[in-house]
């Protein structure tokens, strides 16, 4: 390949050739990190002083909260990029994102659910950080269902990027009333924000595993993000030619 | 942190439902995920190749 | 610029008093929807009294949501709506002019049946004039998101309920400070916080909302 600018990805045949060089190695990174944080995580952190060994759910709750909110961010991003370029993969790379934040979303719902039941004793806990990731996974749901109902793919990109930029807009404000609303119920006692004082170890534990649901992030996302681009340009030459390799 | 044994490690100090119930579930959503992004993939080269065929 | 501000409201309030009784649906539907409430959860005053402010609240927005469909589609099935953004006139004024105009029709409305309601929940009267004030600056809030919403559905099969599941969230904001006004009323502290953060959601969202509408609607009339 000559000169290579960054353009030259925002063309869906070359974007998905991108992405069969580099998802081996981003699964590859996905799984070491896994395996090294696992390992942190559960033979070298010690056990928490006050929650015992039930704290150790924050290594996969922690890095799916994180994931979630940077993915709707990443999400809005090419959105807008897509929008204001008129780069049609910018778009599909937006819409094949969003599956993928609601998943981290509710994982760290999941997650954090299992971690309240023992310490807190409910499945339930509406505190700040709980109740704003609840109302992530409504924002992340709104922009799969309008995308999909929207028929025309140009409009769909669109509306989805004006919904994404309106959403990510409001996040703070949301995030804000939110913690507002949770001080004024439940005072600062009830809270995940309580988490055990972290040990070198156990903070170690937790940026492998971010690091690890990252590359995961990137390599899931990008399988999508061929699948939008053969769905779309189902009758041009490159994607017969890739059709014809890859279905042998 | 050393267990005394694969049965220590596996109740997590009596939390084992708790911590292996997050695991779980955790790790069937990444491999489901990526089974079915690869799957759409695949349809959509799927049909993509037949409507060449009926074109020709 | 006014002048197609003032055209554009004055066209659509006349619309709706032609349509009087389909105008006032929604402040039916807020009552309706309230009064469920007291069947469902048990009639003691003081369950009632704890959970009014959020009840009216929730009914209002829905009762908003359920209306604000219409503020686009029925001008787009006759065209006219095409017209006005070939008028020349800035789309985010006539944005603008028909958010002003749903909430006359409908969040004005509901505002003024709140009294009643309150009354109907057992409120305090400290607490009722409290969550009428709120309303007066959050109704407003909920035309504007709602127009956004209306705009980036429009024509689109299942538009009514894809609006509510796309504007509701936005509106959380709203309903937490003018609910928290009214508990914090019948707590016995003031509520000026409150009304200071509705107030400046009232003002963020009519500078962001309007623009935004234009911009959904030229992306969906392209």
């Amino acid at each position: 390949m000559s000169s290579l600018r960054w353009s030259t990805f925002s063309a869906p045949s070359r974007f998905y050739a991108l992405v069969n060089v580099l998802n081996p190695w981003l699964w590859g990174l996905a799984i070491a990190l896994t395996l090294a944080g696992l390992y942190m995580g559960f033979f070298v952190a010690p056990v928490d002083a006050t929650q015992g060994n039930s704290y150790r759910i924050i290594f996969i709750h922690v890095p799916a909260a994180w994931l979630s909110m940077v993915l709707y961010l990443a999400m809005a991003f090419w959105a807008a990029i897509g929008w204001m370029l008129n780069a049609r993969m910018a778009s599909m790379l937006a819409r094949a994102i969003a599956p993928t934040g609601a998943v981290f979303t509710f994982l760290a719902l999941w997650t954090g659910s299992f971690w309240g039941k023992p310490t807190w004793g409910t499945w339930w806990v509406w505190d700040a950080r709980l109740t704003s990731e609840l109302i992530l996974l409504f924002l992340y749901l709104g922009y799969i269902a309008l995308v999909s109902s929207i028929d025309d793919a140009v409009r769909g990109d669109k509306a989805g990027a004006v919904l994404a930029l309106v959403g990510a807009v409001n996040v703070p404000i949301i995030y804000f009333s939110v913690v507002w609303w949770n001080t004024l119920h439940q005072g600062a006692t009830i809270s995940m924000t309580a988490a055990p004082k972290m040990a070198q170890t156990m903070l170690m534990a937790m940026l492998l595993m971010t690091l690890a649901f990252w590359a995961y992030a990137f390599a899931v996302v990008f399988t999508r993000a061929q699948a939008l681009a053969v769905e779309r340009e189902g009758h041009a030459d490159w994607v017969r030619m890739v059709a014809r390799k890859e279905l042998q | 942190m050393t267990w005394g044994s694969p049965a220590e490690f596996f109740s997590m100090g009596g939390y084992g439902l708790y911590v292996w119930g997050a695991y779980a579930v955790c790790l069937a959503a990444m491999l489901i995920e990526p089974w079915l992004a690869r799957r759409q993939r695949l349809e959509a080269l799927v049909a993509a190749s037949r409507t060449e065929k009926d074109s020709l | 610029m006014s002048a197609a501000f003032v055209a554009v409201y004055t066209r659509d309030i006349r619309l709706a008093l032609r349509r009087r009784v389909e105008a006032l649906l929604p402040v039916v539907f807020f009552v309706v929807a309230v009064s469920l409430f007291p069947v469902g959860v048990g009639p003691e005053p003081q369950t009632l009294r704890v959970i009014a402010a959020g009840v009216v609240w929730v009914c209002a927005l829905l009762a908003s949501m359920l209306s604000v469909a219409n503020l686009y589609a029925l001008d787009h099935s006759d065209g006219s709506l095409e017209q006005m953004l070939l008028s020349g006139h800035p789309p985010t004024v006539i944005a603008a002019a028909k958010a002003a105009a749903h909430w006359t029709t409908t969040g004005a409305p509901l505002v003024l049946a709140a009294p009643v309601i309150g009354l109907l929940l057992d409120m305090s009267p400290a607490a009722l004039a409290t969550l009428v004030a709120a309303l007066l600056l959050g109704t407003p809030v909920l035309s504007l998101l709602g127009g956004v919403g209306a705009a980036l559905t429009l024509g689109l099969r299942s538009a009514g309920v894809l609006l509510i599941l796309l504007i509701l969230p936005l509106t959380i904001p709203a309903l937490i400070f003018g609910s928290g006004a009214v508990g914090a009323v019948d707590s016995g502290i003031s509520a000026s916080g409150h009304f200071s953060l509705l107030g400046a959601l009232l003002i963020f969202t009519a500078l962001i909302a309007p623009l935004a509408t234009a911009v959904a609607l030229r992306i969906a009339l392209e």
